[in-house]
C-alpha cells in the first residue's frame, strides 16, 4: 500500500507547487506544528509564520511561509499562503527586508496580543534561517 | 478646398497616428496575454479560499455570534463602494462602463436615503467621479508605480477596507470592476464583499466533517479579512486583463479608422492634384489657341 498523497501550495499569483508523491508534510499550525500523514482526518487550520517541511520520495524540501491556511481532505492537502519562499534559493536581502518590516510593526503600540505573538514568531523564524 | 500641401500634411499626420495606435495595440496584445495568464493562475487561490470559507460557514452553529464580516453589522445605512478603474486612458469604454455601473448603484443608495462613501482605485475613476461625487470620495488609491498587479497592493486596499469596517464607518461594502470575458466583451461587475454573500450551497462541500484547529469562529475571523484582500486581488486581476483587452480592441478600431481616413484623404489628394494638372493644361492650350 502506498503511503503517498498529494499536496498543492497556492499563493495569490499562481499555483506555487504541486506534488503527488509526498509522504509527510509538517506545517506550522497556529497551535503548534502538525505533521500530516496519509489518511489524516479532514482538517482546516491556519498557519503562523514558520517553516513547511515536505517529505517525499524525491527528498525533503523546506519553505518559509508568512501566513496561510491549510485544508486536508481525501488525501489532498491544500496550502494557501500569501507569501512563500523556497529555503533552497533563499534571498538574504528579502529576508532582512521582511524582518525589518516585522520589527517596525512590532514597535507600533496599537497591536493586540495575537498580532504580537505572530510577529514574535515571525522574527524568531526569520532569525533562525538567516 | 484644401490645398495640396495641406492634404499632404494631413495624410502624414494621420499616418503617424496610425503608427502609434498600431504599436499600442501590439503592446496591449502582449500585455493581455500576460494579464490573462496571471488571472488564470490566480483563480485556484480564490476558488480554494471560497471553498474553505463555505465549509466553515456551513459548520458554524451559532449564527448570532458569527464574525461581523460574515453576518454584517445588522444595519444597512452606510455603503462603501470600492470602484476599481485603470490608471491609464485610451482603453475604449473600459472605465466608462465601470463608472456607469457604479453611478447607477450610487443613485439607488442615495435615493434610499443612505450614506455613500467611495474609495477609488486607479486615477481614471477618480477623475470621472470627482465632479459629481467629490464629497463622497473618502480615499483614492493608485498603483501607478507597480508594473504588474500584485497581491500586496490588493492587501493594502483590503486592509484599508477592514480598518474602516472595524471603526464602524460603514455597514455594507461593494466592489466594482470589469470581469474579463473575452477580448471584445468585458462585463462590469458589482460584488458585495461585506457582509459576505455565501453563494448557494455547493453539493460537494456540504457533507464534509472537518476537524478545526483552533475553533471555527477563530479561523473564520482570521480568514475573512484575508478573503477580502483575495477578492480584491481577483478583481484587480480581472480588471487588468479587461483593461488590456479593451485597449486592444479600441486601438484596433482606431487603426482601422485611421486607415480609412488615409484612403479617403489620398483619393482627395489625387483628385485635386489631377484637377490642378488639368487646369494648367487648359490654361496652356487656351493660351496657345489665342495666339
Amino acid at each position: 500500500m502506498s503511503e503517498e498523497y498529494s499536496v498543492e501550495i497556492v499563493n495569490p499569483e499562481k499555483s506555487f507547487l504541486s506534488k503527488n508523491d509526498v509522504t509527510e508534510v509538517v506545517v506550522p499550525a497556529f497551535e503548534g506544528e502538525i505533521g500530516i500523514l496519509k489518511d489524516h482526518i479532514s482538517i482546516i487550520s491556519f498557519l503562523k509564520p514558520g517553516i513547511i517541511k515536505i517529505f517525499s520520495k524525491s527528498g525533503e524540501e523546506s519553505f518559509y511561509v508568512n501566513d496561510g491556511i491549510i485544508e486536508f481532505k481525501d488525501n489532498n492537502l491544500s496550502i494557501l499562503t500569501s507569501l512563500i519562499l523556497d529555503l533552497k534559493d533563499i534571498d538574504k536581502e528579502k529576508i532582512s527586508e521582511i524582518q525589518k518590516s516585522a520589527q517596525e510593526e512590532l514597535n507600533k503600540s496599537d497591536i493586540n496580543d495575537q498580532e504580537k505573538y505572530l510577529l514574535d514568531q515571525k522574527l524568531e523564524v526569520l532569525k533562525s534561517i538567516n | 478646398m484644401a490645398s495640396l500641401d495641406d492634404l499632404k500634411k494631413r495624410i502624414s499626420s494621420v499616418k503617424s497616428t496610425q503608427k502609434i495606435t498600431k504599436a499600442m495595440k501590439m503592446v496591449a496584445a502582449a500585455k493581455l496575454r500576460r494579464a490573462q495568464e496571471s488571472a488564470e493562475k490566480g483563480r485556484p487561490y480564490s476558488d480554494k479560499m471560497n471553498n474553505i470559507i463555505l465549509n466553515l460557514s456551513n459548520g458554524i452553529s451559532d449564527i448570532d455570534n458569527a464574525p461581523k464580516l460574515l453576518s454584517g453589522t445588522g444595519e444597512d445605512k452606510v455603503h462603501l463602494c470600492v470602484v476599481m478603474t485603470s490608471d491609464r486612458g485610451l482603453c475604449g469604454g473600459f472605465n466608462t462602463n465601470i463608472i456607469k455601473k457604479a453611478k447607477l448603484y450610487f443613485q439607488k443608495i442615495l435615493d434610499e436615503g443612505k450614506t455613500l462613501k467611495i474609495i477609488t482605485v486607479g486615477t481614471k475613476g477618480y477623475d470621472q467621479l470627482k465632479r459629481l461625487y467629490g464629497d463622497n470620495i473618502i480615499e483614492r488609491i493608485s498603483f501607478k508605480e507597480s508594473k504588474n498587479v500584485n497581491y500586496f497592493d490588493a492587501d493594502k486596499v483590503g486592509k484599508i477596507v477592514i480598518e474602516k469596517f472595524d471603526k464602524k464607518e460603514f455597514d455594507v461594502c461593494a466592489i466594482f470592476y470589469n470581469q474579463f470575458k473575452n477580448v471584445i466583451t468585458q462585463i462590469p461587475q458589482e460584488q458585495q464583499i461585506i457582509p459576505l454573500k455565501t453563494s448557494e450551497k455547493d453539493e460537494n462541500s456540504s457533507e464534509d466533517n472537518y476537524e478545526f484547529e483552533p475553533e471555527e469562529d477563530e479561523i473564520l475571523s482570521n480568514l475573512l479579512p484575508k478573503n477580502i484582500s483575495t477578492q480584491i486581488f481577483k478583481a484587480m486581476l480581472e480588471n487588468s486583463a479587461s483593461e488590456q483587452g479593451s485597449r486592444m480592441s479600441a486601438m484596433d478600431n482606431a487603426t482601422r479608422n485611421a486607415g480609412e481616413m488615409v484612403d479617403k484623404l489620398t483619393i482627395e489628394y489625387n483628385r485635386s492634384r489631377q484637377a490642378a494638372i488639368t487646369k494648367e493644361l487648359i490654361e496652356i492650350i487656351s493660351g496657345a489657341e489665342s495666339l
